[in-house]
């Protein structure tokens, strides 16, 4: 493989759980715990997961949205040719390069954008932060992106206000926001989720398009498995805080290994009512890590667990061969 | 065949705003027997809710019924009083809302919620001995422990909340259960354990259930009839299976293929062009005409009445022999 454009290690998020304004916090929510992984130039990884599971933390950390514990964020060229750069504790200047590079899609389309603000003015604010270009050479860059997210003729959105456009065009305007600058790395955190399905569709087709044309890599966060094997070349699950299982998208799908992929999988609502689903059955719902013990996060609910994951230590992501990584320390046995 | 539980027929119903009528539900004609689980799907302001809604007589203030009826076990219940309604709802139909989790009243136990609403509606009145009992058979009924009762909503988990409200909604047997997007907040694990909780809790009581939502996966994995919604009017309605595999309205075949599934090949979906109609104005003739691949000039001058092609399979369009086969898309 060649270089990774962006290479995450042992990346962690706690978060203090208040105890009183005086005193100081002893226990910490686990909301992301130690991942790591990597994404390619051009490629798209899916990350996926129950409410809680720590997705978007992580998607706010990679964009420093969020400020990381410990551990590493490594940002590449899209090209490949320069050396990763730890941009987990940038600031300033440095700051303002980073965010020519990596930019967020919010999932919200109501929320993430100013309404007192006209399109052009939202799309235009990353060039003027950034100081790109006179006015009028904005004004054609802000033109050109609406033209290629689809709303056109351009001059009939420049000047229209959030409140006129309808959430499919909402989330358009986000998407040109968001590659104004031409970014190599964009995090969607669930951007389809508030739309109808007539509309996801074209959304999805529309980012799928733009990555191809802008070269640029995708960390998609969704709560939605189908959702990420249509967006997603590979697919990474989350459990409170930890990666259980990593690897392409069709084979992860195909051959879950992970307990918790399969009975995610399951459950999985399908449009077709003569398909029979296997029938993997897990305990409960998901709970918070708070302090959480060193074994395997996924014990509490695991209809497999043995005494081995009592005693041991949270198992690592091991290869299974085909680039397939699975966190669990029975995955021969229960297969 | 005996008659039907529910049958919706002819149903109009509009909003009265400022800017003019809205043409929430047009024309729409249904019925369900007893046992029978039937799911409304469509987007967002295509009607499915405003009929939920106006089964139970719900409907806003500005909602207006032009004309059509809904006759449960034969009775009109537009032609009701308020008060005679008020004692249908709960005891005959009672329902699930979307978002019903997050209704309990934080001060109050989760028992002693239930119990009111027996209370109100259980008639003859029962003893707390009794009411106690049958809200013990309710948690396990639902799968929740009968202890639990005894909690605050806070104590209990989104799903777990949920449940509560299914056996809310079960406490007063009613024949008919509305489900307004029953697990749409829910993750999918808990929404998957709820879905087929539902489902046993009907076998075993034998009462109807109206799914509505906007997922077409969930309607596939929980109903025997299948109903489609676009701006306001029924456009196909038929038996579950007959309808996933043969697709016969336009919508309901560009709906269809524009689902993602876990399952199947992998394949490019096809987008839905265009936004649902605005319906203070909709489209004259064929409300899905202007976004339809295979309209003609007949679907902008004259309406399609919901046609019979076979088991009960209905489609209100002129051309649904053009619409071409799902099978080998899906599959």
């Amino acid at each position: 493989m060649s270089q990774p454009l962006v290479k995450v290690d042992q990346l962690t998020k706690l978060f203090p759980v208040s105890r009183g304004m005086f005193r100081k916090p002893i226990d910490f929510i686990h909301a992301v715990d130690g991942i790591s992984f990597e994404i390619a130039p051009g490629e798209s990884l899916g990350l996926v997961g129950e409410s809680g599971c720590g997705k978007s933390t992580t998607g706010r950390m990679l964009v420093r949205l969020a400020d990381a514990t410990s551990g590493q964020i490594l940002l590449g060229d899209a090209d490949g040719s320069d050396d990763l750069v730890d941009v987990a504790h940038i600031d300033g200047s440095d700051m303002g390069k980073f965010r020519r590079r990596v930019q967020m899609i919010f999932q919200d389309p109501y929320e993430s954008m100013n309404p007192r603000r006209t399109v052009f003015e939202t799309i235009a604010e990353p060039l003027s932060v950034q100081n790109i270009g006179t006015l009028q050479e904005r004004e054609e860059r802000v033109s050109a992106m609406l033209k290629l997210v689809g709303l056109s003729p351009p001059e009939t959105f420049l000047f229209r206000y959030p409140h006129e456009l309808s959430g499919g065009q909402r989330q358009r305007v986000a998407i040109a926001r968001a590659l104004v600058l031409d970014p190599s790395f964009v995090v969607a955190d669930e951007p389809t989720s508030m739309l109808d399905v007539s509309i996801r569709i074209s959304i999805m087709d529309l980012m799928l398009k733009l990555a191809d044309e802008f070269n640029v890599s995708y960390l998609y966060i969704t709560h939605d498995l189908a959702v990420a094997r249509y967006m997603c070349d590979r697919i990474a699950v989350m459990y409170l805080g930890k990666i259980v299982e990593i690897g392409d998208t069709e084979e992860i799908l195909g051959n879950p290994l992970h307990p918790y992929t399969r009975a995610l999988l399951s459950a999985v609502p399908v449009p077709d009512p003569s398909f029979k689903k296997p029938d993997v059955q897990i305990l409960g719902g998901i709970t918070k890590a708070i302090n959480p013990p060193a074994r395997c996060r996924f014990i509490e609910r695991c209809p497999f667990s043995q005494a081995i994951c009592e005693v041991e230590d949270h198992p690592p992501l091991e290869d299974k061969g085909g680039d397939h990584y699975v966190a669990c320390h029975l995955v021969e046995k229960t297969a | 065949m005996s008659r039907p539980l529910l049958e919706v027929d002819h149903l109009v119903m509009n909003y009265k705003t400022e800017k003019g009528d809205v043409s929430a539900v047009e024309d729409v004609t249904f019925t369900l027997h007893s046992g029978e689980s039937l799911g409304l799907v469509g987007e967002s302001g295509c009607g499915k809710t405003s009929i939920a809604m106006s089964l139970l007589r719900l409907v806003a203030e500005n909602a207006v019924f032009k004309s059509g009826e809904i006759r449960l076990e034969g009775t009109n219940l537009l032609a009701l009083s308020e008060e005679e309604m008020r004692q249908r709802r709960w005891n005959d139909i009672s329902m699930v809302f979307q978002g019903a989790m997050n209704a309990w009243n934080p001060v109050y136990r989760v028992g002693d919620q239930i119990r009111e609403a027996m209370d109100l509606h259980f008639r003859p009145r029962l003893s707390t001995a009794e009411s106690n009992d049958r809200i013990d058979r309710l948690f396990n009924l639902v799968g929740l422990n009968p202890a639990m009762a005894d909690r605050y909503p806070h104590e209990f988990s989104g799903g777990m909340r949920q449940r509560a409200i299914i056996a809310m909604a079960l406490s007063c047997d009613p024949k008919l259960i509305i489900a307004d997007e029953p697990t749409t907040a829910l993750d999918v694990i808990v929404q998957d354990q709820i879905l087929q909780e539902l489902k046993k809790i009907q076998a075993e009581l034998g009462m109807s259930i109206i799914y509505i939502s906007h997922d077409i996966a969930v309607i596939a994995e929980v109903t025997d009839t299948i109903g489609v919604m676009y701006a306001g009017k029924l456009v196909e309605i038929g038996p579950t299976s007959e309808v996933f595999a043969r697709p016969r309205h336009p919508y309901t075949f560009l709906l269809l293929s524009s689902t993602p599934s876990v399952t199947g090949p992998r394949r490019k979906l096809a987008p839905l062009e265009g936004e649902p109609p605005n319906l203070l104005d909709p489209p004259p003739a064929c409300r899905f005409h202007p976004r339809c691949p295979w309209a003609t000039d007949r679907c902008r001058t004259e309406e399609p009445k919901a046609e019979d092609i076979g088991g009960g399979h209905l489609v209100a369009c002129w051309n649904w022999q053009e619409v071409p086969e799902i099978g080998a898309m899906i599959k």
